[in-house]
């Protein structure tokens, strides 16, 4: 028997997607495999590493623990979307450049997209609550220094005028 | 002027697309490109040690969407053999290696018996299920002792399921330790622990019927040795395969073990199949599928003097080598040799048995050995002190080798097969700056104020030197395009250490281009087909030297063809800017895209200043257009192959406190002192210097292999394998940079990767002992362990302090 399909429709950075999938196709392989946004790492498949991590109407979801069915209708930002309109890094981006806040690069989208949520919800965070942003997702590379340093340098750069997420708006 | 690159923080040229998401791992490989591409699982032993009576796969192919499944009855030729034995050694004389699926036993929980393809890796997952395996279950050897009792064996043909033996001494330590005038015995043990990149392995393949070709891209730390492998097992000609190293997602060791039984049976399926095959690795099959480290246990005999000094240091030590020793014998090879760390005893000898389990194998973890040497030699140090009632900083600058002894011979066979020298360092040095940021003579004031508060304080320093740049060689290749940009392969492979940057920054202070200009490819052997691979910190030693060896020589064609052409002397000759110029003569200059055109002589003009090459252009018609000893294009290619390793060196210090009512550990400062000699970029050095620190702490206080006695791994999962979250590790790394250049290379350079994880265990047990007053002396330590610790010692007579009992 082929597995029954089911249509889902779908906003990822903005533009409307739709894909049919199976019932138990997770949410992270149906962006990373139907709809080729590979930029969205899975490193666990049990929602504890965190680079999956998506935002789904603007918060932070595990993209590994959730169904592809479950995001119809919601509006999906990975890590392709959070880049400038004109192709130039977004803020939390241009921070980790800039504070070498990746090595291996694979958690890393993850914390983007984290971040990303966490500064919109705090955008000065204090020291104490940059780490506390960031303490959901595991980094095996950095040891985490130079991602908190990129937590707070990210806050400047939004202070001094860039927006986040600009694609999840567009 | 062209600024130097070298040792300036330049940032990363690989962030660019790894923040955006245009970073290409190998799961990513072919999404979106490789029509028909399909997706394998692997049926795995959930026994760890069982004879397998049958496979019965009659269910499988009913599943849609299935397309094929392997088991070893489908395997021929060498793909039916063992999986090779990659470093053999002569002690190792009972070396094993498993089959790319098993033939008719399995010896750990997770050893791949059937190989599935399909459609997607959900239908993959779901065949896998329908296969039924008859087994007779064995009795699992779990752990060192059992294996030591060798009441039962992992290997029928494996008395006392030792693996291998291997004596290396220097003078007569026994002999030594019995005159001395004070001894002391001591028993250490580290437990298993894991690299656990947050990317697992995977491997995709591609054959091209028209070319007879396979392409593989898999996340390895050795394409070369990948290719050879795949090759041999596949009877292909090495030149029909190719091994492309994607984006790596971490690797800090286990992916340089190869061939995994999958990078073998994707190619095969793909060339059987005629489509595209992938396996990705799921985080379970990390933990119970690829490699472990670490698990050993050790006896410590030792003889000194009133000032502490080593006469005699006498160690055995057995090695966990789990289920098969397809790596050989470095991991113990190499913790017997850098135990001696920047310490000279007059009399050395070191012994050790590597013994079967039936768990996970054994390959290198970042530190490799050098984590476990470390931890025996400084909590030797420790109970030393403690014993003759000193200064523990004190015991270890009365045994450090002297900055006036470099080279110093150890008489040792290190990890490469070559004498065991070191090249440079100043110890001495390195344990003033590192008391001076730990803050170690103040220590006792700090602990005191915190006592008056009721809180327990205690501080630990490890010293550890680390052999890196192990050969046998790498290379290199740089070809300056017509378009004056520089593209450079060497065949090592990146994992995140940033080589793309700093190789750049090489090439660009050679050949004085902007480093914009400078495009570097690690790990395709369509590029540079000779290479080892990358471990043992040696990437920038051996590749960065292979580099600028080959830049160099491209330098000098440019001198030479420009010389020609500006009808100058190559000694008044520039490079700068991406230029050559005639060095005082404003405008009498010519950029390198131009030396690139002439340096090939063209029949057929394919732009306008490709014309300037052309047959009517240049040359002189009495000679030949290619010179005897020439060859066209404006390239350059070396290997660097090193006689023998260079050997870093580090220090360590941390204040912990330890809570006096949960056991909770807490890290109050962590100081590290380290000198990988010249530093290429120190923004690159630190980073990793961080990620080693915070692995060293997983490894210290948190990360462990739980097996039970049938061999189960209780934890295979990051929800109870506890890698630190950044609320583990301390907030801010207090570091410090010493830099005694290696004689060894031309720009004095020693390896960095690995550091920052190998004095974690000897410092964190030495602190949390200084703040309890009892000997830790195995390790990892978990809060219940250090409590289970105290209530021992509370209820034992009051010790004076962390001695080990003397000798009798």
């Amino acid at each position: 028997m082929p597995e029954e399909l089911h249509d889902v429709s779908l906003r990822v950075n903005g533009i409307t997607r739709e894909v049919q999938v199976p019932g138990r196709r997770l949410l992270s392989d149906a962006l990373r495999h139907d709809l080729a946004l590979t930029g969205t790492h899975v490193g666990c498949e049990h929602g504890v590493c965190g680079a999956c991590t998506v935002l789904v109407d603007g918060r932070p979801v595990r993209s590994c623990l959730m169904l592809a069915v479950s995001a119809d209708g919601t509006e999906v930002t990975t890590v392709e979307g959070l880049g400038e309109p004109d192709g130039g890094l977004g803020p939390v981006q241009q921070a980790f450049s800039e504070c070498h806040g990746l090595q291996c690069g694979f958690c890393t989208p993850g914390f983007l997209t984290t971040i990303t949520a966490g500064l919109r919800e705090n955008p000065c965070p204090t020291h104490d609550e940059a780490r506390d942003m960031i303490a959901g997702n595991l980094c095996r590379c950095t040891g985490y220094q130079n991602i908190v340093r990129a937590v707070e340098r990210a806050s400047e750069l939004i202070a001094e005028g860039d927006v986040v997420g600009e694609g999840e708006r567009a | 002027m062209t600024t130097k690159m070298f040792g300036t923080k330049v940032q990363r040229v690989e962030d660019q697309r790894l923040l955006r998401g245009q970073g290409r791992y190998v799961d990513d490989v072919g999404v979106g490109a490789f029509p028909g591409m399909l997706h394998a699982a692997v049926l795995r032993s959930p026994h760890a040690h069982a004879r397998i009576v049958d496979i019965d796969v009659a269910d499988v192919l009913d599943v849609e969407g299935v397309h094929a499944v392997w088991t070893h009855e489908d395997l021929a030729d060498a793909m039916a053999e063992p999986l090779p034995l990659l470093i053999p050694h002569d002690a190792l004389t009972h070396g094993r290696t498993q089959y790319a699926l098993a033939r008719d036993e399995v010896n750990y929980v997770g050893e791949a018996i059937a190989f599935v393809v399909a459609d997607d890796r959900y239908l993959a997952e779901d065949a896998v299920e329908r296969i039924r395996v008859t087994y007779d279950f064995l009795p699992a050897v779990v752990g060192i002792e059992a294996a030591r009792a060798a009441t039962h064996l992992v290997h029928d043909d494996v008395p006392g399921n030792v693996g291998a033996r291997l004596d290396q001494h220097v003078g007569d330590a026994p002999a030594a330790v019995a005159a001395a005038p004070h001894r002391l015995e001591l028993d250490l043990t580290i437990e298993r622990s894991a690299c656990t990149p947050l990317e697992g392995r995977g491997t995709v393949a591609r054959w091209d019927p028209d070319t007879s070709r396979l392409q593989v891209w898999t996340s390895t730390q050795t394409s070369t040795g990948v290719r050879a492998a795949v090759a041999a097992k596949l009877g292909l000609d090495l030149g029909q395969v190719d091994v492309i190293t994607p984006d790596v997602g971490g690797g800090f060791g286990v992916k340089i073990n190869h061939p995994w039984p999958e990078e073998l049976l994707v190619p095969l399926a793909a060339k059987a199949l005629g489509r595209p095959v992938k396996f990705t690795e799921d985080r379970r099959e990390h933990f119970i599928s690829s490699a472990h480290e670490r698990g050993q246990v050790h006896h410590v005999e030792v003889g000194f003097d009133d000032d502490g000094r080593l006469l005699g240091l006498d160690v055995e030590f057995w090695h966990d080598h789990g289920a098969y020793s397809p790596y050989g014998l470095i991991v113990p090879i190499i913790t017997s040799t850098q135990l001696l760390g920047p310490y000279k005893p007059d009399n050395y000898r070191v012994r050790f048995e590597s013994l079967y389990t039936n768990t996970v194998i054994v390959t290198p973890y970042r530190g490799a050995g050098r984590p476990q040497g470390c931890y025996v030699m400084e909590r030797t140090m420790d109970a030393i002190a403690a014993h003759l009632g000193k200064d523990r900083a004190e015991v270890r600058a009365a045994n450090f080798i002297q900055p006036d002894e470099f080279p110093y011979d150890h008489q040792m066979v290190f990890q490469d097969g070559r004498p065991l020298i070191y090249d440079s360092g100043d110890y001495p040095t390195m344990l003033e700056k590192i008391k001076a940021l730990v803050g170690w003579d103040d220590f006792e004031t700090v602990r005191a104020e915190a006592a008056a508060e009721g809180r327990r304080l205690g501080i630990g320093l490890a010293c550890y030197v680390e052999g890196t740049g192990v050969g046998p060689y790498e290379g290199a290749h740089v070809h300056i395009e017509t378009s004056g940009r520089v593209k450079v392969a060497t065949g090592l492979t990146s994992q995140g250490q940033g080589h793309q940057t700093v190789f750049a920054q090489l090439v660009a202070d050679v050949l004085g281009v902007p480093f914009e200009d400078v495009d570097v490819v690690t790990g395709d052997t369509r590029r540079m087909p000779y290479a080892v691979g990358t471990f043992a910190s040696r990437a920038a030693v051996m590749s960065g030297s292979a580099i600028h060896l080959a830049a160099t020589r491209a330098k000098e064609k440019v001198l030479r063809i420009a010389a020609d052409a500006l009808e100058a002397d190559e000694d008044d000759l520039e490079l700068v800017d991406g230029e050559v110029r005639v060095k005082g003569a404003p405008g009498s200059s010519m950029s390198l895209g131009t030396v690139a055109v002439l340096s090939n002589p063209l029949r057929y003009a394919f732009d306008e200043a490709s014309k300037s090459a052309t047959q009517f252009s240049v040359g002189d018609p009495g000679r030949p257009p290619v010179a005897e000893d020439d060859e066209p294009g404006l390239e350059g290619k070396d290997f660097y192959s090193p006689e023998r390793s260079t050997f870093a060196s580090g220090m360590h210090a941390a204040i912990v406190e330890t809570d006096p009512v949960t056991a909770e550990v807490r890290i109050l400062q962590y100081a590290v002192v380290h000198d990988c000699g010249h530093i290429i970029n120190p923004m690159i050095v630190e980073g990793q210097i961080h990620g080693g620190v915070a692995q060293g702490i997983g490894g210290a206080l948190y990360e462990r292999m739980v097996y039970d006695a049938s061999g189960q791994l209780l934890n295979a999962s990051f929800m109870d394998f506890l890698m630190p979250y950044v609320t583990e590790v301390p907030d801010g790394i207090d570091i410090d940079h010493l830099e005694t250049p290696s004689p060894l290379n031309p720009l004095g350079l020693k390896g960095a990767g690995e550091a920052g994880v190998i004095p974690s265990s000897a410092v964190f047990a030495a602190a949390i002992e200084d703040a309890e007053g009892f000997p830790v002396t195995a390790m990892p330590i978990s809060p219940s362990e250090l409590f289970e610790l105290r209530r021992q010692h509370a209820s034992q007579p009051a010790s004076q302090g962390p001695a080990p009992e003397e000798q009798s």
